[in-house]
């Protein structure tokens, strides 16, 4: 007599804390074994690509940071490069460091999340208490420059809203000194942790052929395999005078992607040391008074200077019109901005490509045959943040 | 950058009468086609190996709602090993559906599902084709320009009825759209004096 079997249908989420945010995941289940994931999006969808249509080019920015919000000037970044490129400004390259440096710092904030959450998700409590206490001394520095220690709103098309505070670049280079040494303690609890190899070796292997098929960018294409990095191969701003590696994965599994991940971070401190180093002196926006606001002096000072402060808080500039899109290297992948500007101070219409959309997309292919605890431990290693899947 | 010219012309001898235009800007090439040659020309860019634009980036729409042809589609794509991006699209009119791509890649399954949700544009042949960020039950198309700015249903949790309730949109204050744009065409005027 054959068994009788019945399919299992259960709901992950949108409450369940290894979600990640608001995922709710349909999964087909046979015993254990998940047969179909169908994930719904959108608990999270704020319309920020309608909004942006409807504010002026400065108001848009600070929708950027409520995307990927573990890392937001890296977002940002491309929204300023794409304005940028459109209007030809020059950006002062003392600017220019200043936003390398905090796209990195960016890069590390959401490095540490993902990969303590990732080992959270598998069972390891402590690395996540190690991490934090890192990500607040970064996001201390956050609210030094920005006054925010998490939705910025600090680069500007042509540069950065304000020069570094005083004190600001010897207290980075004191964490960039210990930094590497919490790395490392980090490693010795989950590298070589049988546990943590156990859950994350071999799990959600990605080939190279799917990973370009799937979309997939950042981590999710390097761990398998493939040596791609924006920062290199169409590089923007000053990411040409640096040295730095591009750390590549073999297996394509979950432990790969962990792997290229605190690579990354190494290299991100060193990408910041040269900053420090290298940072020249000089003005940190564009000098061009119809882009840029003017100085409080100024405004008291000067007619010309009122006027343009008057009209660029109620009109915004203006954005001649032009199509194009730009994408940056952002922590999760490729972070592109489509932006269609018609010669209003209005973007007609900005298209936000986020990475973890489409790595999400791929989350049926991954996880078709493993077992239902492996579901979190693979969710971990994509790195997805609902702010930019749901937008 | 001399290869994308060299790369475009590739493209344009051998696609010849499929391509519309093509222009270079921004270092991309920008191809403007016909929906119906829109499988030829994305295949020829996937599988050629001149071209090897093997990653779709991503796929959206542009709404003109006072063009005949309302809306234009854009697929991008991105080739690693030429480190080239070329980006192509064509114009639709309203109700015409446009032909899925998802057999030529499969990441276009979500992507033209969130064009179909924010345009309500239809693909043909798409495996799945239902709403993706939008609520359940959810109607009009937000991306679209005629569509308001703060919808038309707002949600909330009724202590009355014990549970969630639509309810039409009520605004304290109504949205206040100023409009600041200067008559002038001050910018680039001025930006011009100074350069002489």
């Amino acid at each position: 007599m054959a068994k009788e079997t019945k399919k299992l249908n259960l709901n992950f989420g949108p409450q369940h804390p290894a979600a990640h945010g608001v995922l709710r995941l349909i999964l087909e289940l046979d015993g254990e074994i998940v047969e179909k994931a169908d994930p719904h999006i959108g608990l999270l969808h704020r319309g920020t690509e309608k909004l942006i249509e409807n504010k002026t080019y400065m108001q848009a920015v600070p929708y950027f940071d409520r995307l990927d919000y573990v890392a937001p000037m890296n977002q940002e970044h491309a929204f300023a490069l794409a304005i940028e490129k459109i209007l030809k400004i020059d950006v002062p390259i003392r600017a220019q460091f200043i936003r390398v440096m905090f796209c990195e710092i960016g890069r590390i904030l959401s490095h540490i999340l993902n990969i303590t959450t990732q080992a959270m998700d598998v069972g390891a409590l402590t690395p996540t208490l190690w991490g934090f206490e890192e990500r607040e001394k970064l996001m201390g520095f956050y609210e030094r420059v920005s006054g925010s220690r998490l939705h910025a709103n600090y680069f500007r098309a042509g540069g950065v809203h304000q020069d570094l505070p005083r004190g600001l670049d010897e207290d980075i280079a004191i964490f960039c000194k210990n930094f590497p040494k919490i790395i490392s303690d980090l490693e010795t609890l989950l590298t070589d942790n049988r546990i943590f190899k156990q859950r994350n070796v071999d799990i959600g292997v990605v080939t190279k052929q799917d990973a370009l098929d799937y979309s997939f960018s950042g981590v999710m294409l390097r761990g398998s395999g493939i040596p791609w990095d924006l920062r290199k191969s169409q590089s923007y701003d000053c990411y040409d005078q640096f040295e730095f590696k591009i750390p590549v994965g073999k297996n394509g599994d979950c432990y790969d992607r962990y792997l290229c991940r605190i690579e990354e971070m190494k290299e991100s401190v060193k990408i910041i040391n040269q900053c420090l180093n290298k940072m020249p002196k000089g003005p940190v926006k564009s000098l061009d008074g119809k882009i840029t606001p003017p100085k409080k002096k100024d405004i008291k000072e000067s007619m010309e200077a009122l006027i343009h402060h008057f009209k660029l808080f109620t009109e915004g500039y203006r954005v001649e019109k032009d199509e194009i899109y730009i994408a940056v290297e952002a922590p999760k992948g490729e972070f592109g901005i489509y932006l269609i500007s018609d010669g209003s101070s209005k973007p007609y219409k900005c298209k936000i490509r986020a990475p973890g959309f489409f790595h999400l997309q791929a989350m049926d292919y991954l996880i078709k045959g493993h077992m239902l605890a492996d579901v979190p431990a693979v969710l971990g290693s994509m790195d997805i943040v609902f702010g930019e899947v749901d937008r | 950058m001399k290869n994308l010219e060299i790369l475009e012309k590739k493209i344009n001898s051998e696609l010849t009468t499929k391509i519309n235009t093509s222009n270079i800007t921004h270092n991309h090439i920008f191809l403007n086609i016909d929906e119906e040659d829109l499988l030829d020309v994305i295949l020829f860019l996937k599988t050629n190996s001149d071209t090897k634009f093997k990653q779709l980036i991503d796929i959206t729409a542009v709404d003109y709602p006072e063009k005949e042809m309302r809306f234009k589609i854009v697929y991008l794509f991105l080739s690693h090993e030429k480190n080239q991006r070329v980006k192509v699209d064509f114009f639709i009119k309203e109700n015409t559906p446009v032909t899925s791509i998802t057999s030529i890649f499969p990441s276009a399954n979500w992507m033209e599902r969130e064009v179909f949700d924010m345009y309500g544009i239809y693909f043909k042949n798409h495996p799945d084709l239902r709403r993706i960020l939008t609520d359940y039950g959810f109607e009009g198309h937000p991306l679209r320009k005629d569509f308001p700015l703060t919808g038309h249903n707002e949600v909330r949790y009724s202590e009355d009825d014990k549970k969630v309730v639509y309810e039409p949109v009520k605004l304290e204050q109504n949205y206040r759209n100023f409009d600041y744009e200067s008559p002038w065409e001050g910018t680039k005027y001025i930006k011009d004096i100074s350069k002489k």
